[in-house]
Order: C-alpha cells, then structure tokens, then sequence
C-alpha cells in the first residue's frame, strides 16, 4: 500500500525534502506539503533588501511551483499534530493522517517578547529586515537617514542566520561610504554575546572586521526594552543590566521561536517551540515516525539554509530506511556553510560542523575559495547562489563539491582553538 | 583548568571558572562563591534559581539560557538580573556547579 507522508512547511527544507522523496518513491508514495501561505522567500535575499540590492519581487515566488507536480501542495494553517493518532489538524479543522511526518516549518519572529519593541517608533525608526515588511521599510528610512547613530542588535539566541547582522553592519559601512556620508554615521553592534560569533577562531576574525570597518561592538547585551524619547526623534535600548545604547535608527533582530502549533502539539516541542531532534539522524525524540529539519529543529548548528540543505541528504535517507525496516545513518555531522558578505564587492566563508569550528583555508579543497578571509570570488559565489538555490537546492538536486559532510581537506587545522570540543 | 578550595573540598575549574564535575558540587561552596562574588546572603528566590539550572542541566545535559530561566524558573527575567548582577544564565551556572551554558549557534 502506499504510504503518506506529509511534510509540514514549504520553504527550504520542506520542498527540498519533497522534492527528493518524490524523485526516490514516484508513485510509490503520496507526499502532501502544506503551508499557511503561497509565498516561498529566498531568506538570504532579505539582507540585500535595505541596501536597494534586491527587491521584494526578485526574491519571493510561489511555493507550489517550486514542488514537483505530483506532490500535493495544501495551503492551509496548522493547528496541531496528534502524535497518538499520526494525525495532523489543520485549522479549518480538516485532519491529515500520515505514516511518516516531517517538520520543516522553521521559526517565527517573537516580537512581543521585546517590551516596547513593536511600540512607538516600530517601523518608523525601529527596524528588522527579518521579513519582507521591514526589510521594504527599512530600505526607505535607509534612504532618508542622513546621520546619527544606527544601531544592530541582536536581542537573543538562536537566530536564523547568525551573521546576517554582521553583514547588516558590513554593508551599511558600504552604503554610507558610497553616500558620501559614512564619517557621519555611527555604527553600533550590540550583542548578547561576548563576542562577534560563537566560535572562537571566526569570532577573533569577525570581531577585528567590525573594528575595521569602524563598527563599536556592545557585548553581553540583553535587550528588555526599546523606548523612543518623548518627540520620537530618537531612542534606546535598555539593557536587563541596566546598561542603555542610544540610537536615532535601530535595526532589531528578535527573538525567534518555533511555530506556533509546535507548542500546541502535545509532546512535540520544547519550551520555545523548537523541535526536540536527534542531531545525526534527524529523527525527532517526539515519536519514531517524525523527523524534522531546519530552523525548525533544536540541534546545535546554526539555523541556516546551507545546514537545512545537508540535511535534507540524510533526513530523506532516513526516511527511506525508517519505511524499509532498516537501522537509521547516524550521517549528519552538522555541516553548516555560509558566505558572509562584507561589503566593496567581497565576502568572507565559513564552513563548520559540530566537531569543526570555522578555520582559515580553502574551501572544499586546498585549491578553492578562500575561508574566513575577504574575497571577490566568495562575493560572486553568493551572488550566483540564489540561482544555484532555486534551480538546484529546492529541486532537491546534488550541488557538484558541496556534499552534507564537511570536507576536512583544504581547512587549516592548526588554527584551531586548543579546547575546541564537540558541541 | 585549575583547583580550588570550596567549603573545605578541593574542586576542579575550566578556564572560566566553572566546575569541571558538577556531581561534586554541595550548597555550601554556592554560599562560599556567591559571598565572594559580592553576594552575601543566597535568598530563597537564589535557590529557586539554582535549583531548576542543576534540574535542567542533569535532564537535558545544558544549562538553561536567560530566556528558558525568565519563562520556566518562576522568576522573571527582570528578577533574574537583580539576583545574579553579571548575566543570570552565566553566573547561576557558575554558582550551581554545572558548566557554562552553551549559546545556540
């Protein structure tokens, strides 16, 4: 008989994992995605948003075209899952039943857990470029804004995309430089933590960057407040510590959570909606029959496309074996892959897993990209990227070089931190 | 990694100060690094604090970070700041003997 397998998300790891489960099993299997809404963002386009580089347009298309036409594309909210009856509810109140289910639904963007942040001043001198809507938003206010001090903050881990506000304050060093008003501008990081990155070596590397480029870091900052002065020209952050970071336009990445209906779904979820996963397998400790991928997932890696692709590899594997009777591959080693774009045409590459920290070297051997060190061709190479994504990546097709195993050849391990140990 | 004396018992440190074997830890050499880190009296709300991290480190196998605290402990975030001065999730790690805690990625 055939088997159902319904896939909840249709953003990267959703599709891509349909995609490839439908190139394995064909007609052998029924894959259903479902989603609340029709429209598929290509995420790392949104940091190009502010700065003018990318329109709304160019990185947003439908979902169900990216999904092969045999799989079916349900567009509809969820409202929670029952485990004991392998039954997705939907909040029309329809009910999907499935013999393996898949969480792929990523996180969302708990603004209210910010006092203050979504008050006075959102979205009018407080920022993110987190979605669409403000990335847009703050495009203009960019635009306008003729001095003073911009702000990046990050107000807690885990965060998609962990160097996204890096590259935020990258590209407006860039920006105001090509305005001709850069030496009016003063750019501010705060972060809660004690460093630019969480890994030792690339942290060090990062941080001299931002000094660089004239960015002041805050550290061990954890934003309670954002309160705009009495005229609304201006605000602050303020700090659980009671420390304050003034700015005229502040650009706020929140606090992220998983979906909502994670935590409605009784068993399914841990205290911030996030998915309870096996960090090799990608089998969920919630029940044998459920895996999840991506940012939805509580394994220790960085929430981030490149990290939601390797595992696609091995979560499809695993899905094949768990309906086959087979032993599940422990094969996920936590690749995760990131260009970080540094502004002037260049960029910098970082390449980890659980066990590796970012090293200098080249990537995927000693002949290739350079890895943690600015260069034209990592610029070019994320560029060509959102082709490589929509054409390659979401069709679920293999990437020539780049495999789900973090290559070791080319990286330069005795720039290792000495008590660097497994995550 | 170094020892030191707490309450009477030699105890093994990382490079940050945090116990190396959180099994060795008792409340009185919390009493003990507390008072020398300008804390003089652990007040019940403290041990409801230190408690619930040695509780979620032995389940989970990490220690809980500010925002987890601030939800599941029973004292809010803001509380939280006033109890432990230099960053809740760090220092009660510290004072309730279990490593620090790991930041997501």
């Amino acid at each position: 008989m055939s088997k159902r397998i319904v896939i909840l998300g249709g953003g990267t790891g959703g599709t891509l994992t349909a995609n490839r489960l439908h190139r394995h099993f064909h007609h052998r299997a029924e894959i259903v995605v479902v989603d609340q809404d029709d429209h598929h963002v290509y995420q790392p386009g949104l940091l190009f948003v502010p700065f003018g580089l990318a329109k709304h347009s160019e990185i947003v298309r439908p979902r169900h075209e990216q999904l092969h036409k045999d799989i079916e594309f349900v567009q509809q909210g969820i409202d929670r899952v029952d485990l004991a009856r392998d039954t997705v509810v939907l909040e029309n109140g329809s009910e999907l039943a499935y013999d393996v289910l898949v969480v792929a639904t990523g996180t969302v963007l708990a603004f209210d857990e910010t006092e203050g942040l979504t008050g006075p001043g959102w979205n009018e001198k407080v920022f993110t470029f987190y979605d669409i809507a403000g990335a847009t938003g703050l495009a203009a206010a960019l635009e306008e804004f003729q001095g003073g001090r911009l702000v990046v903050n990050v107000v807690d881990m885990p965060i998609k995309c962990p160097v996204a506000p890096l590259e935020f304050c990258f590209l407006a060093d860039w920006y105001f430089t090509e305005r001709g008003i850069r030496d009016k501008v003063e750019l501010i990081y705060a972060t809660p933590l004690d460093g630019a990155f969480t890994k030792p070596v690339a942290s060090a590397a990062l941080s001299s960057l931002l000094e660089e480029k004239g960015v002041h870091m805050v550290t061990e900052f954890n934003t309670g407040e954002v309160v705009m002065d009495d005229d609304g020209a201006a605000g602050k952050l303020v700090g659980y510590d009671g420390r304050e970071v003034p700015f005229d336009l502040a650009v706020v990445v929140p606090m992220h959570s998983g979906a909502a209906y994670v935590g409605r779904s009784e068993g399914l979820g841990d205290d911030l909606d996030f998915v309870p996963t096996n960090q090799r397998t990608l089998q969920t400790k919630a029940k044998a029959n459920v895996f999840a991928l991506g940012d939805a997932t509580n394994v220790p890696t960085s929430k981030a496309g490149s990290v939601t692709h390797f595992e696609g590899e091995v979560l499809v594997d695993n899905i094949i074996r768990f309906l086959e009777g087979e032993v599940l591959d422990e094969g996920y080693d936590g690749h995760a892959n990131c260009f970080i774009e540094t502004g002037f045409g260049k960029a910098l590459l970082i390449d980890f897993n659980y066990d590796t920290e970012p090293l200098p070297g080249h990537f995927p051997a000693a002949v290739g990209m350079p890895l943690l060190k600015e260069s034209r061709m990592n610029h070019l190479g994320k560029l060509m990227f959102q082709w490589v994504y929509w054409h390659a990546l979401l069709q679920g097709r293999d990437i020539p070089g780049i495999g789900a195993d973090m290559p070791s050849r080319g990286k330069d391990l005795t720039a290792r931190t000495p008590k660097e140990t497994t995550v | 990694m170094s020892t030191t004396t707490y309450a009477g018992v030699e105890v093994r440190l990382n490079d940050e100060g945090f116990f190396e074997d959180p099994t060795v830890w008792t409340r009185d050499m919390a009493v003990e690094m507390a008072a020398a880190d300008g804390i003089l009296e652990l007040t019940p709300q403290h041990w409801t604090v230190l408690d619930f991290m040695r509780k979620e480190f032995f389940e989970k196998g990490t220690g809980p970070t500010v925002r987890v605290l601030g939800k599941n402990s029973g004292v809010d975030v803001k509380a939280l700041y006033q109890l432990f001065p230099k960053g809740p999730a760090k220092m009660a790690a510290r004072l309730a003997g279990i490593p620090k805690p790991k930041g997501c990625i």
